[in-house]
Protein backbone atom coordinates (compact mmCIF):
# COMPACT_ATOMS: atom_id res chain seq x y z
CA UNK A 1 0.00 0.00 0.00
CA UNK A 2 2.68 2.49 1.01
CA UNK A 3 4.72 1.67 -2.09
CA UNK A 4 1.84 2.24 -4.49
CA UNK A 5 0.99 5.59 -2.87
CA UNK A 6 4.66 6.48 -2.96
CA UNK A 7 4.85 5.75 -6.72
CA UNK A 8 1.65 7.72 -7.23
CA UNK A 9 3.34 10.64 -5.49
CA UNK A 10 6.44 10.29 -7.70
CA UNK A 11 4.36 10.26 -10.88
CA UNK A 12 2.15 13.05 -9.53
CA UNK A 13 4.99 15.44 -8.96
CA UNK A 14 6.29 14.83 -12.50
CA UNK A 15 2.80 15.32 -13.97
CA UNK A 16 2.58 18.49 -11.86
CA UNK A 17 4.80 20.23 -14.42
CA UNK A 18 2.23 19.40 -17.10
CA UNK A 19 -0.50 20.68 -14.79
CA UNK A 20 1.40 23.96 -14.35
CA UNK A 21 1.52 24.26 -18.13
CA UNK A 22 -2.22 23.67 -18.36
CA UNK A 23 -2.75 26.24 -15.59
CA UNK A 24 -0.85 28.83 -17.63
CA UNK A 25 -2.97 28.33 -20.74
CA UNK A 26 -6.31 27.48 -19.16
CA UNK A 27 -6.38 29.92 -16.25
CA UNK A 28 -3.83 32.65 -16.93
CA UNK A 29 -4.42 33.07 -20.66
CA UNK A 30 -8.04 31.84 -20.50
CA UNK A 31 -7.18 29.68 -23.52
CA UNK A 32 -8.46 26.07 -23.44
CA UNK A 33 -5.42 24.64 -25.22
CA UNK A 34 -5.90 21.07 -26.45
CA UNK A 35 -2.40 21.01 -27.96
CA UNK A 36 -1.39 19.33 -24.71
CA UNK A 37 -2.57 15.85 -25.79
CA UNK A 38 -0.14 15.97 -28.70
CA UNK A 39 2.71 17.96 -27.22
CA UNK A 40 3.02 15.77 -24.11
CA UNK A 41 3.93 12.88 -26.42
CA UNK A 42 6.22 15.16 -28.42
CA UNK A 43 8.17 15.76 -25.22
CA UNK A 44 8.48 12.03 -24.59
CA UNK A 45 9.30 11.30 -28.23
CA UNK A 46 12.01 13.94 -28.58
CA UNK A 47 13.64 12.92 -25.29
CA UNK A 48 13.47 9.17 -26.01
CA UNK A 49 14.84 9.39 -29.55
CA UNK A 50 17.60 11.77 -28.45
CA UNK A 51 18.63 9.46 -25.61
CA UNK A 52 18.55 6.37 -27.86
CA UNK A 53 20.84 8.25 -30.23
CA UNK A 54 23.35 8.99 -27.50
CA UNK A 55 22.39 12.52 -26.42
CA UNK A 56 22.98 13.04 -22.68
CA UNK A 57 19.60 12.77 -20.86
CA UNK A 58 19.71 16.33 -19.47
CA UNK A 59 20.25 17.76 -22.94
CA UNK A 60 17.59 15.43 -24.40
CA UNK A 61 15.13 16.74 -21.81
CA UNK A 62 16.03 20.29 -22.77
CA UNK A 63 15.36 19.47 -26.45
CA UNK A 64 11.90 18.27 -25.42
CA UNK A 65 11.34 21.57 -23.60
CA UNK A 66 12.23 23.53 -26.76
CA UNK A 67 10.04 21.28 -28.94
CA UNK A 68 7.09 22.02 -26.67
CA UNK A 69 7.77 25.74 -26.84
CA UNK A 70 7.65 25.60 -30.64
CA UNK A 71 4.47 23.49 -30.69
CA UNK A 72 2.73 25.92 -28.34
CA UNK A 73 3.85 28.91 -30.37
CA UNK A 74 2.35 27.40 -33.52
CA UNK A 75 -1.00 26.99 -31.77
CA UNK A 76 -0.71 30.63 -30.70
CA UNK A 77 0.09 31.77 -34.22
CA UNK A 78 -2.90 29.82 -35.61
CA UNK A 79 -5.13 31.57 -33.09
CA UNK A 80 -3.80 35.13 -33.24
CA UNK A 81 -2.54 35.53 -36.80
CA UNK A 82 -4.79 32.96 -38.46
CA UNK A 83 -7.79 34.14 -36.40
CA UNK A 84 -8.78 30.51 -35.71
CA UNK A 85 -10.89 29.87 -32.62
CA UNK A 86 -8.76 28.80 -29.60
CA UNK A 87 -10.31 25.33 -29.24
CA UNK A 88 -9.94 24.61 -32.93
CA UNK A 89 -6.33 25.87 -33.05
CA UNK A 90 -5.47 23.45 -30.26
CA UNK A 91 -7.31 20.52 -31.83
CA UNK A 92 -5.64 21.10 -35.21
CA UNK A 93 -2.22 21.22 -33.58
CA UNK A 94 -2.99 18.13 -31.49
CA UNK A 95 -3.93 16.07 -34.53
CA UNK A 96 -0.97 17.38 -36.53
CA UNK A 97 1.37 16.45 -33.69
CA UNK A 98 0.13 12.85 -33.73
CA UNK A 99 1.72 12.35 -37.14
CA UNK A 100 4.75 14.44 -36.23
CA UNK A 101 5.30 12.33 -33.11
CA UNK A 102 5.16 9.14 -35.18
CA UNK A 103 7.73 10.66 -37.53
CA UNK A 104 9.99 11.61 -34.64
CA UNK A 105 9.82 8.14 -33.09
CA UNK A 106 9.74 6.19 -36.36
CA UNK A 107 7.42 3.67 -34.69
CA UNK A 108 4.65 3.82 -32.13
CA UNK A 109 6.75 2.89 -29.10
CA UNK A 110 10.34 3.63 -28.09
CA UNK A 111 11.75 1.75 -25.09
CA UNK A 112 14.42 3.23 -22.80
CA UNK A 113 15.00 0.06 -20.80
CA UNK A 114 18.75 -0.13 -21.16
CA UNK A 115 19.40 3.53 -21.83
CA UNK A 116 20.70 6.13 -19.40
CA UNK A 117 17.97 8.45 -18.10
CA UNK A 118 18.14 11.49 -15.84
CA UNK A 119 16.83 9.43 -12.95
CA UNK A 120 19.26 6.51 -13.43
CA UNK A 121 22.16 8.93 -13.64
CA UNK A 122 21.06 10.56 -10.41
CA UNK A 123 20.58 7.27 -8.61
CA UNK A 124 24.31 6.45 -8.37
CA UNK A 125 25.18 9.86 -7.00
CA UNK A 126 22.14 9.78 -4.75
CA UNK A 127 23.04 6.37 -3.30
CA UNK A 128 26.40 7.69 -2.17
CA UNK A 129 24.62 10.30 -0.01
CA UNK A 130 23.07 7.62 2.20
CA UNK A 131 19.78 9.49 2.58
CA UNK A 132 17.75 6.46 1.42
CA UNK A 133 18.89 4.26 4.28
CA UNK A 134 18.18 6.99 6.79
CA UNK A 135 14.65 7.62 5.48
CA UNK A 136 13.87 3.92 5.11
CA UNK A 137 15.07 3.21 8.65
CA UNK A 138 12.70 5.89 9.80
CA UNK A 139 9.84 4.27 7.88
CA UNK A 140 10.65 0.84 9.28
CA UNK A 141 10.63 2.31 12.75
CA UNK A 142 7.11 3.61 11.97
CA UNK A 143 6.07 0.09 11.09
CA UNK A 144 6.04 0.31 7.26
CA UNK A 145 7.08 -3.06 5.87
CA UNK A 146 7.85 -2.42 2.20
CA UNK A 147 10.12 0.57 1.82
CA UNK A 148 10.86 2.33 -1.52
CA UNK A 149 14.05 1.25 -3.29
CA UNK A 150 15.06 4.86 -3.84
CA UNK A 151 13.93 8.30 -2.78
CA UNK A 152 15.96 10.02 -5.49
CA UNK A 153 13.10 10.48 -7.98
CA UNK A 154 10.73 11.89 -5.40
CA UNK A 155 13.19 14.30 -3.82
CA UNK A 156 14.82 15.48 -7.03
CA UNK A 157 11.42 16.06 -8.61
CA UNK A 158 10.23 18.00 -5.57
CA UNK A 159 13.21 20.30 -6.00
CA UNK A 160 12.79 20.64 -9.78
CA UNK A 161 9.02 21.19 -9.62
CA UNK A 162 9.25 23.72 -6.81
CA UNK A 163 12.04 25.58 -8.63
CA UNK A 164 9.83 25.83 -11.72
CA UNK A 165 6.90 26.90 -9.56
CA UNK A 166 8.92 29.74 -8.04
CA UNK A 167 10.20 30.82 -11.46
CA UNK A 168 6.60 30.85 -12.73
CA UNK A 169 5.46 32.87 -9.71
CA UNK A 170 8.21 35.39 -10.30
CA UNK A 171 7.59 35.60 -14.03
CA UNK A 172 3.88 36.28 -13.52
CA UNK A 173 4.79 39.29 -11.38
CA UNK A 174 7.20 40.87 -13.86
CA UNK A 175 6.07 43.60 -16.23
CA UNK A 176 5.74 41.07 -19.04
CA UNK A 177 4.04 38.60 -16.71
CA UNK A 178 1.45 41.16 -15.63
CA UNK A 179 0.68 41.91 -19.27
CA UNK A 180 0.36 38.18 -19.93
CA UNK A 181 -2.15 37.79 -17.10
CA UNK A 182 -4.10 40.81 -18.30
CA UNK A 183 -4.26 39.27 -21.79
CA UNK A 184 -6.33 36.48 -20.30
CA UNK A 185 -8.25 38.80 -17.99
CA UNK A 186 -9.10 41.86 -20.09
CA UNK A 187 -7.52 41.87 -23.53
CA UNK A 188 -9.06 45.16 -24.65
CA UNK A 189 -7.68 46.92 -21.59
CA UNK A 190 -4.09 45.70 -21.85
CA UNK A 191 -4.02 46.52 -25.56
CA UNK A 192 -4.92 50.09 -24.65
CA UNK A 193 -1.77 50.06 -22.49
CA UNK A 194 0.43 49.24 -25.48
CA UNK A 195 0.83 45.50 -24.98
CA UNK A 196 0.96 43.30 -28.07
CA UNK A 197 -1.58 40.69 -27.02
CA UNK A 198 -0.83 38.49 -30.06
CA UNK A 199 2.82 38.09 -29.08
CA UNK A 200 1.89 37.55 -25.44
CA UNK A 201 -0.58 34.79 -26.36
CA UNK A 202 2.00 33.10 -28.59
CA UNK A 203 4.76 33.25 -25.99
CA UNK A 204 2.36 32.23 -23.20
CA UNK A 205 1.24 29.12 -25.07
CA UNK A 206 4.90 28.42 -25.87
CA UNK A 207 5.85 28.42 -22.19
CA UNK A 208 2.77 26.38 -21.31
CA UNK A 209 3.58 23.63 -23.81
CA UNK A 210 7.28 23.75 -22.96
CA UNK A 211 6.32 22.70 -19.42
CA UNK A 212 3.98 20.04 -20.77
CA UNK A 213 6.78 18.60 -22.92
CA UNK A 214 9.25 18.75 -20.06
CA UNK A 215 6.78 16.68 -18.07
CA UNK A 216 6.36 14.26 -21.01
CA UNK A 217 10.13 13.87 -21.32
CA UNK A 218 10.49 13.12 -17.61
CA UNK A 219 7.55 10.68 -17.56
CA UNK A 220 9.12 8.82 -20.49
CA UNK A 221 12.39 8.52 -18.57
CA UNK A 222 10.60 7.60 -15.37
CA UNK A 223 8.47 4.91 -17.02
CA UNK A 224 11.20 3.71 -19.39
CA UNK A 225 9.31 4.21 -22.66
CA UNK A 226 7.45 6.65 -24.89
CA UNK A 227 4.22 5.51 -26.49
CA UNK A 228 2.26 7.30 -29.20
CA UNK A 229 -0.92 6.93 -27.12
CA UNK A 230 0.44 8.24 -23.83
CA UNK A 231 -0.98 11.72 -24.38
CA UNK A 232 -4.61 10.69 -24.82
CA UNK A 233 -6.75 12.59 -22.35
CA UNK A 234 -3.73 14.47 -21.00
CA UNK A 235 -5.57 17.81 -21.15
CA UNK A 236 -8.31 16.37 -18.95
CA UNK A 237 -5.73 15.13 -16.45
CA UNK A 238 -4.17 18.59 -16.47
CA UNK A 239 -7.55 20.22 -15.93
CA UNK A 240 -8.33 17.68 -13.21
CA UNK A 241 -5.14 18.66 -11.39
CA UNK A 242 -5.88 22.38 -11.71
CA UNK A 243 -9.50 22.06 -10.60
CA UNK A 244 -8.84 19.61 -7.74
CA UNK A 245 -5.90 21.70 -6.54
CA UNK A 246 -7.84 24.96 -6.61
CA UNK A 247 -10.79 23.35 -4.83
CA UNK A 248 -8.67 21.87 -2.04
CA UNK A 249 -5.87 24.38 -1.57
CA UNK A 250 -7.39 27.70 -2.66
CA UNK A 251 -6.50 30.44 -5.11
CA UNK A 252 -5.88 33.49 -2.98
CA UNK A 253 -2.60 34.50 -4.64
CA UNK A 254 -0.65 33.31 -7.66
CA UNK A 255 1.94 31.58 -5.46
CA UNK A 256 -0.81 29.78 -3.57
CA UNK A 257 -2.54 28.70 -6.78
CA UNK A 258 0.58 27.28 -8.43
CA UNK A 259 1.26 25.30 -5.27
CA UNK A 260 -2.39 24.17 -5.32
CA UNK A 261 -2.00 22.96 -8.91
CA UNK A 262 1.04 20.87 -7.96
CA UNK A 263 -0.88 19.50 -4.99
CA UNK A 264 -3.83 18.78 -7.26
CA UNK A 265 -1.65 16.74 -9.62
CA UNK A 266 -0.39 14.61 -6.73
CA UNK A 267 -3.83 14.17 -5.16
CA UNK A 268 -5.23 13.13 -8.54
CA UNK A 269 -2.58 10.39 -8.95
CA UNK A 270 -3.16 9.09 -5.44
CA UNK A 271 -6.94 9.04 -5.83
CA UNK A 272 -6.55 7.22 -9.15
CA UNK A 273 -4.20 4.65 -7.63
CA UNK A 274 -6.55 4.02 -4.73
CA UNK A 275 -9.52 3.71 -7.09
CA UNK A 276 -7.69 1.11 -9.16
CA UNK A 277 -7.16 -0.92 -5.99
CA UNK A 278 -10.87 -1.69 -6.05
CA UNK A 279 -11.16 -5.24 -7.49
CA UNK A 280 -14.03 -4.38 -9.76
CA UNK A 281 -12.04 -1.67 -11.62
CA UNK A 282 -9.25 -2.34 -14.12
CA UNK A 283 -6.54 -0.28 -15.83
CA UNK A 284 -8.78 0.40 -18.82
CA UNK A 285 -11.19 2.28 -16.59
CA UNK A 286 -8.59 5.00 -15.88
CA UNK A 287 -10.14 7.58 -18.20
CA UNK A 288 -13.62 6.98 -16.82
CA UNK A 289 -12.33 7.38 -13.28
CA UNK A 290 -10.55 10.59 -14.35
CA UNK A 291 -13.77 11.99 -15.75
CA UNK A 292 -15.62 11.13 -12.54
CA UNK A 293 -12.90 12.73 -10.40
CA UNK A 294 -13.11 15.95 -12.43
CA UNK A 295 -16.90 16.00 -12.25
CA UNK A 296 -16.73 15.46 -8.49
CA UNK A 297 -14.17 18.24 -8.10
CA UNK A 298 -16.37 20.60 -10.11
CA UNK A 299 -19.65 19.81 -8.38
CA UNK A 300 -18.66 19.19 -4.74
CA UNK A 301 -17.58 22.78 -3.93
CA UNK A 302 -20.93 24.04 -5.29
CA UNK A 303 -22.89 21.58 -3.17
CA UNK A 304 -20.88 22.53 -0.10
CA UNK A 305 -21.41 26.25 -0.76
CA UNK A 306 -25.15 25.72 -1.27
CA UNK A 307 -25.39 23.74 2.00
CA UNK A 308 -23.56 26.48 3.89
CA UNK A 309 -25.81 29.13 2.42
CA UNK A 310 -28.90 27.11 3.36
CA UNK A 311 -27.80 26.64 6.99
CA UNK A 312 -26.91 30.34 7.21
CA UNK A 313 -30.42 31.35 6.10
CA UNK A 314 -32.03 28.76 8.37
CA UNK A 315 -30.13 30.11 11.36
CA UNK A 316 -31.11 33.66 10.52
CA UNK A 317 -34.78 32.72 10.25
CA UNK A 318 -34.66 30.74 13.48
CA UNK A 319 -33.09 33.68 15.25
CA UNK A 320 -35.75 36.05 13.97
CA UNK A 321 -38.52 33.65 14.98
CA UNK A 322 -37.19 33.23 18.52
CA UNK A 323 -36.83 36.98 18.86
CA UNK A 324 -40.45 37.47 17.83
CA UNK A 325 -41.55 34.85 20.29
CA UNK A 326 -39.65 36.63 23.02
CA UNK A 327 -41.37 39.89 22.06
CA UNK A 328 -44.79 38.27 22.26
CA UNK A 329 -44.00 36.87 25.68
CA UNK B 1 -0.79 67.62 -31.14
CA UNK B 2 -3.54 65.68 -32.95
CA UNK B 3 -4.24 66.20 -36.60
CA UNK B 4 -6.95 64.37 -38.55
CA UNK B 5 -7.01 65.10 -42.25
CA UNK B 6 -9.78 64.23 -44.72
CA UNK B 7 -10.81 61.14 -42.76
CA UNK B 8 -13.54 59.08 -44.40
CA UNK B 9 -14.78 55.57 -43.71
CA UNK B 10 -17.71 53.61 -45.07
CA UNK B 11 -19.07 50.46 -43.40
CA UNK B 12 -20.56 47.60 -45.44
CA UNK B 13 -19.77 49.32 -48.72
CA UNK B 14 -21.83 48.09 -51.65
CA UNK B 15 -24.55 46.50 -49.52
CA UNK B 16 -27.96 47.70 -48.39
CA UNK B 17 -26.47 48.47 -44.98
CA UNK B 18 -23.90 50.83 -46.43
CA UNK B 19 -23.11 53.63 -44.02
CA UNK B 20 -20.82 56.61 -44.40
CA UNK B 21 -19.72 56.63 -40.78
CA UNK B 22 -17.28 59.49 -41.24
CA UNK B 23 -17.22 61.90 -44.16
CA UNK B 24 -14.18 64.04 -44.78
CA UNK B 25 -13.44 64.82 -41.16
CA UNK B 26 -10.81 67.47 -40.47
CA UNK B 27 -9.91 68.07 -36.86
CA UNK B 28 -6.91 69.72 -35.31
CA UNK B 29 -6.14 69.78 -31.60
CA UNK B 30 -3.47 72.04 -30.16
CA UNK B 31 -1.53 70.93 -27.13
CA UNK B 32 -3.72 71.33 -24.05
CA UNK B 33 -6.98 71.52 -25.99
CA UNK B 34 -9.94 69.85 -24.29
CA UNK B 35 -12.63 69.10 -26.85
CA UNK B 36 -16.06 67.75 -25.94
CA UNK B 37 -17.92 65.87 -28.66
CA UNK B 38 -21.70 65.65 -28.75
CA UNK B 39 -24.20 64.27 -31.24
CA UNK B 40 -27.06 61.82 -31.51
CA UNK B 41 -26.66 58.05 -31.72
CA UNK B 42 -25.01 56.99 -34.93
CA UNK B 43 -23.56 60.44 -35.55
CA UNK B 44 -20.04 59.01 -35.76
CA UNK B 45 -18.66 59.98 -32.34
CA UNK B 46 -17.46 56.51 -31.43
CA UNK B 47 -16.12 55.92 -34.92
CA UNK B 48 -14.13 59.12 -34.54
CA UNK B 49 -12.67 57.84 -31.25
CA UNK B 50 -11.84 54.45 -32.72
CA UNK B 51 -10.14 56.16 -35.63
CA UNK B 52 -7.83 57.98 -33.23
CA UNK B 53 -7.21 54.98 -30.97
CA UNK B 54 -6.42 52.77 -33.94
CA UNK B 55 -9.10 50.12 -33.49
CA UNK B 56 -10.38 51.34 -36.89
CA UNK B 57 -8.34 52.42 -39.91
CA UNK B 58 -9.71 55.07 -42.29
CA UNK B 59 -10.54 54.34 -45.95
CA UNK B 60 -8.88 57.63 -46.84
CA UNK B 61 -7.21 60.36 -44.83
CA UNK B 62 -4.46 60.48 -42.23
CA UNK B 63 -4.03 60.75 -38.47
CA UNK B 64 -0.97 62.47 -37.00
CA UNK B 65 -0.08 62.59 -33.33
CA UNK B 66 2.69 64.94 -32.22
CA UNK B 67 3.99 65.05 -35.82
CA UNK B 68 4.11 61.23 -36.14
CA UNK B 69 1.92 59.76 -38.85
CA UNK B 70 0.12 56.95 -37.00
CA UNK B 71 -2.55 56.19 -39.62
CA UNK B 72 -1.34 52.65 -40.23
CA UNK B 73 0.05 51.94 -36.76
CA UNK B 74 -1.74 49.05 -34.98
CA UNK B 75 -3.76 49.84 -31.89
CA UNK B 76 -1.24 48.51 -29.36
CA UNK B 77 1.60 50.59 -30.80
CA UNK B 78 -0.51 53.70 -30.98
CA UNK B 79 -1.49 53.41 -27.35
CA UNK B 80 2.02 54.62 -26.49
CA UNK B 81 0.64 58.06 -27.31
CA UNK B 82 -2.91 57.59 -26.11
CA UNK B 83 -4.66 57.15 -22.78
CA UNK B 84 -8.22 55.85 -22.92
CA UNK B 85 -11.18 55.52 -20.59
CA UNK B 86 -14.11 53.45 -21.84
CA UNK B 87 -17.83 53.76 -21.14
CA UNK B 88 -18.01 50.38 -19.38
CA UNK B 89 -16.35 50.65 -15.93
CA UNK B 90 -15.34 46.98 -16.34
CA UNK B 91 -13.47 47.63 -19.57
CA UNK B 92 -10.56 49.71 -18.32
CA UNK B 93 -9.17 47.44 -15.60
CA UNK B 94 -8.25 43.77 -15.12
CA UNK B 95 -10.68 42.40 -12.46
CA UNK B 96 -8.69 39.41 -11.15
CA UNK B 97 -5.57 41.51 -10.60
CA UNK B 98 -4.84 43.86 -7.72
CA UNK B 99 -4.99 47.66 -7.76
CA UNK B 100 -1.21 47.94 -7.69
CA UNK B 101 -0.83 45.40 -10.49
CA UNK B 102 -3.31 47.30 -12.62
CA UNK B 103 -1.42 50.53 -11.99
CA UNK B 104 1.86 48.80 -12.83
CA UNK B 105 0.48 47.72 -16.20
CA UNK B 106 -0.69 51.25 -16.91
CA UNK B 107 2.71 52.55 -15.79
CA UNK B 108 4.36 50.50 -18.57
CA UNK B 109 2.19 52.08 -21.28
CA UNK B 110 4.93 54.25 -22.76
CA UNK B 111 7.87 52.03 -21.80
CA UNK B 112 9.23 48.71 -22.94
CA UNK B 113 8.06 45.84 -20.70
CA UNK B 114 10.91 43.93 -19.11
CA UNK B 115 11.42 40.95 -16.81
CA UNK B 116 11.74 43.23 -13.80
CA UNK B 117 9.16 43.11 -11.04
CA UNK B 118 6.05 45.03 -12.04
CA UNK B 119 5.41 46.39 -8.54
CA UNK B 120 8.54 47.52 -6.71
CA UNK B 121 8.91 49.57 -3.54
CA UNK B 122 9.58 52.78 -5.43
CA UNK B 123 6.55 52.28 -7.63
CA UNK B 124 4.33 51.52 -4.67
CA UNK B 125 5.06 54.99 -3.29
CA UNK B 126 4.33 56.58 -6.65
CA UNK B 127 1.06 54.63 -6.95
CA UNK B 128 0.00 55.60 -3.45
CA UNK B 129 0.63 59.28 -4.10
CA UNK B 130 -1.47 59.16 -7.25
CA UNK B 131 -4.28 57.16 -5.63
CA UNK B 132 -4.50 59.76 -2.85
CA UNK B 133 -5.56 62.37 -5.42
CA UNK B 134 -8.76 60.35 -5.99
CA UNK B 135 -9.85 60.75 -2.33
CA UNK B 136 -11.45 57.30 -2.36
CA UNK B 137 -9.10 55.65 0.13
CA UNK B 138 -7.83 53.28 -2.55
CA UNK B 139 -4.25 54.04 -1.46
CA UNK B 140 -4.89 51.78 1.55
CA UNK B 141 -6.18 48.91 -0.59
CA UNK B 142 -3.25 48.38 -2.99
CA UNK B 143 -3.59 44.60 -2.72
CA UNK B 144 -7.35 44.46 -3.24
CA UNK B 145 -8.55 42.76 -6.42
CA UNK B 146 -10.04 45.34 -8.76
CA UNK B 147 -13.09 43.12 -9.33
CA UNK B 148 -14.11 43.87 -5.73
CA UNK B 149 -14.35 47.63 -6.34
CA UNK B 150 -17.60 49.43 -7.16
CA UNK B 151 -18.25 50.76 -10.66
CA UNK B 152 -17.42 54.32 -9.60
CA UNK B 153 -14.17 53.29 -7.93
CA UNK B 154 -13.17 51.24 -10.97
CA UNK B 155 -13.88 54.13 -13.29
CA UNK B 156 -11.87 56.52 -11.09
CA UNK B 157 -9.01 54.01 -11.16
CA UNK B 158 -9.35 53.68 -14.95
CA UNK B 159 -9.14 57.45 -15.25
CA UNK B 160 -6.01 57.55 -13.12
CA UNK B 161 -4.45 54.66 -15.06
CA UNK B 162 -5.13 56.41 -18.36
CA UNK B 163 -3.72 59.74 -17.27
CA UNK B 164 -0.88 59.42 -14.76
CA UNK B 165 1.66 58.56 -17.45
CA UNK B 166 0.74 61.82 -19.19
CA UNK B 167 -0.32 60.57 -22.63
CA UNK B 168 -0.12 62.87 -25.65
CA UNK B 169 -3.85 62.38 -26.19
CA UNK B 170 -6.54 61.42 -23.71
CA UNK B 171 -9.69 59.81 -25.12
CA UNK B 172 -12.80 59.66 -22.93
CA UNK B 173 -15.63 57.65 -24.45
CA UNK B 174 -18.81 58.53 -22.50
CA UNK B 175 -16.86 57.51 -19.44
CA UNK B 176 -19.52 58.67 -16.97
CA UNK B 177 -22.56 57.35 -18.83
CA UNK B 178 -22.78 54.04 -16.95
CA UNK B 179 -22.55 55.55 -13.46
CA UNK B 180 -25.22 56.85 -11.08
CA UNK B 181 -25.56 60.67 -10.97
CA UNK B 182 -23.42 61.25 -7.87
CA UNK B 183 -20.61 58.98 -9.05
CA UNK B 184 -20.82 60.52 -12.51
CA UNK B 185 -20.35 63.94 -10.96
CA UNK B 186 -17.35 62.72 -8.98
CA UNK B 187 -15.72 61.32 -12.13
CA UNK B 188 -16.55 64.49 -14.06
CA UNK B 189 -14.84 66.62 -11.40
CA UNK B 190 -11.86 64.29 -11.25
CA UNK B 191 -11.58 64.46 -15.03
CA UNK B 192 -11.40 68.25 -14.92
CA UNK B 193 -8.76 68.13 -12.17
CA UNK B 194 -6.55 65.53 -13.84
CA UNK B 195 -6.67 67.17 -17.25
CA UNK B 196 -5.70 70.49 -15.67
CA UNK B 197 -2.98 68.94 -13.55
CA UNK B 198 -1.16 67.35 -16.47
CA UNK B 199 -2.32 69.78 -19.18
CA UNK B 200 -3.59 66.86 -21.25
CA UNK B 201 -4.85 67.20 -24.79
CA UNK B 202 -8.27 65.62 -24.47
CA UNK B 203 -11.18 64.45 -26.58
CA UNK B 204 -14.33 63.55 -24.67
CA UNK B 205 -17.48 62.03 -26.13
CA UNK B 206 -20.59 62.59 -24.05
CA UNK B 207 -24.36 62.41 -24.23
CA UNK B 208 -24.68 64.80 -21.35
CA UNK B 209 -24.96 68.32 -22.79
CA UNK B 210 -24.33 70.00 -19.45
CA UNK B 211 -21.10 68.03 -19.07
CA UNK B 212 -20.08 69.01 -22.58
CA UNK B 213 -20.57 72.66 -21.67
CA UNK B 214 -18.91 72.47 -18.24
CA UNK B 215 -15.73 70.78 -19.34
CA UNK B 216 -13.19 71.80 -21.93
CA UNK B 217 -12.34 74.79 -24.04
CA UNK B 218 -13.81 73.55 -27.31
CA UNK B 219 -16.99 71.76 -28.34
CA UNK B 220 -17.89 69.98 -31.54
CA UNK B 221 -21.25 68.60 -32.60
CA UNK B 222 -21.45 65.68 -35.00
CA UNK B 223 -24.23 64.43 -37.20
CA UNK B 224 -24.32 61.80 -39.95
CA UNK B 225 -20.56 61.38 -39.95
CA UNK B 226 -19.79 65.06 -40.19
CA UNK B 227 -18.76 67.82 -37.80
CA UNK B 228 -21.66 70.23 -38.07
CA UNK B 229 -20.74 72.70 -35.36
CA UNK B 230 -17.53 73.92 -33.76
CA UNK B 231 -17.43 76.34 -30.85
CA UNK B 232 -14.46 77.39 -28.76
CA UNK B 233 -13.17 79.89 -26.22
CA UNK B 234 -15.51 82.61 -25.01
CA UNK B 235 -18.18 81.60 -27.45
CA UNK B 236 -18.29 78.18 -25.77
CA UNK B 237 -18.42 79.70 -22.29
CA UNK B 238 -21.46 81.72 -23.29
CA UNK B 239 -23.21 78.63 -24.63
CA UNK B 240 -26.25 77.12 -22.90
CA UNK B 241 -28.10 73.88 -23.53
CA UNK B 242 -30.98 75.83 -25.02
CA UNK B 243 -28.76 77.68 -27.47
CA UNK B 244 -27.09 74.43 -28.39
CA UNK B 245 -30.41 72.78 -29.17
CA UNK B 246 -31.53 75.78 -31.19
CA UNK B 247 -28.31 75.72 -33.13
CA UNK B 248 -28.78 72.00 -33.79
CA UNK B 249 -32.34 72.58 -35.02
CA UNK B 250 -31.15 75.41 -37.24
CA UNK B 251 -28.42 73.35 -38.90
CA UNK B 252 -30.50 70.21 -39.16
CA UNK B 253 -33.42 72.23 -40.48
CA UNK B 254 -31.30 73.68 -43.24
CA UNK B 255 -30.09 70.24 -44.10
CA UNK B 256 -33.61 68.94 -44.23
CA UNK B 257 -34.55 71.77 -46.55
CA UNK B 258 -31.66 71.00 -48.84
CA UNK B 259 -32.55 67.31 -48.70
CA UNK B 260 -36.07 68.21 -49.73
CA UNK B 261 -34.70 70.31 -52.57
CA UNK B 262 -32.63 67.41 -53.81
CA UNK B 263 -35.51 64.98 -53.56
CA UNK B 264 -37.64 67.52 -55.42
Amino acid sequence: MFISIFSAFEAGIIYALMALGVYLSFRILDFPDLTVDGSFVTGGAVAAISIVNGVPPVLATFYAFVAGFIAGMITGILNTKGKINPLLSGILMMIALYSINLRIMGKSNVALLNEPTIFRQMEGWWGSLGIDTALNNMLSALGVENVPSTWSVAIIMIIVTLAIKFLTDYFLKTEVGLALRATGDNEKMIRSFSANTDTLTIVGLGISNALVDLSGALIAQYGGFTDIGMGIGMIVIGLASVIIGEAIFGTKTIARTTLAVIGGAIVYRIVLTLALKIDFLEAGDTKLITAIIVIAALITPKIIAARKEATRKKKKRAMLASREEANHA
Amino acid sequence: MLNMKNISITFNEGTLDEKNALQDINLHLKKGDFVTVIGSNGAGKSTLMNMISGSLKPDIGSVTIDNNDVTMLPEYKRSRYIGRVFQDPMAGTAPTMTIEENLAMAYSRNKKRSLKMGVGKKRKTIFKEHLETLHLGLENRLNAKVGMLSGGERQALSLLMATFTEPNILLLDEHTAALDPSRAELITNLTGEVVDQFGLTTLMVTHNMQQALDLGNRLIMMDKGQIILEVSGEEKQALTIEKLLQEFQRIRGKQMESDRAVLG
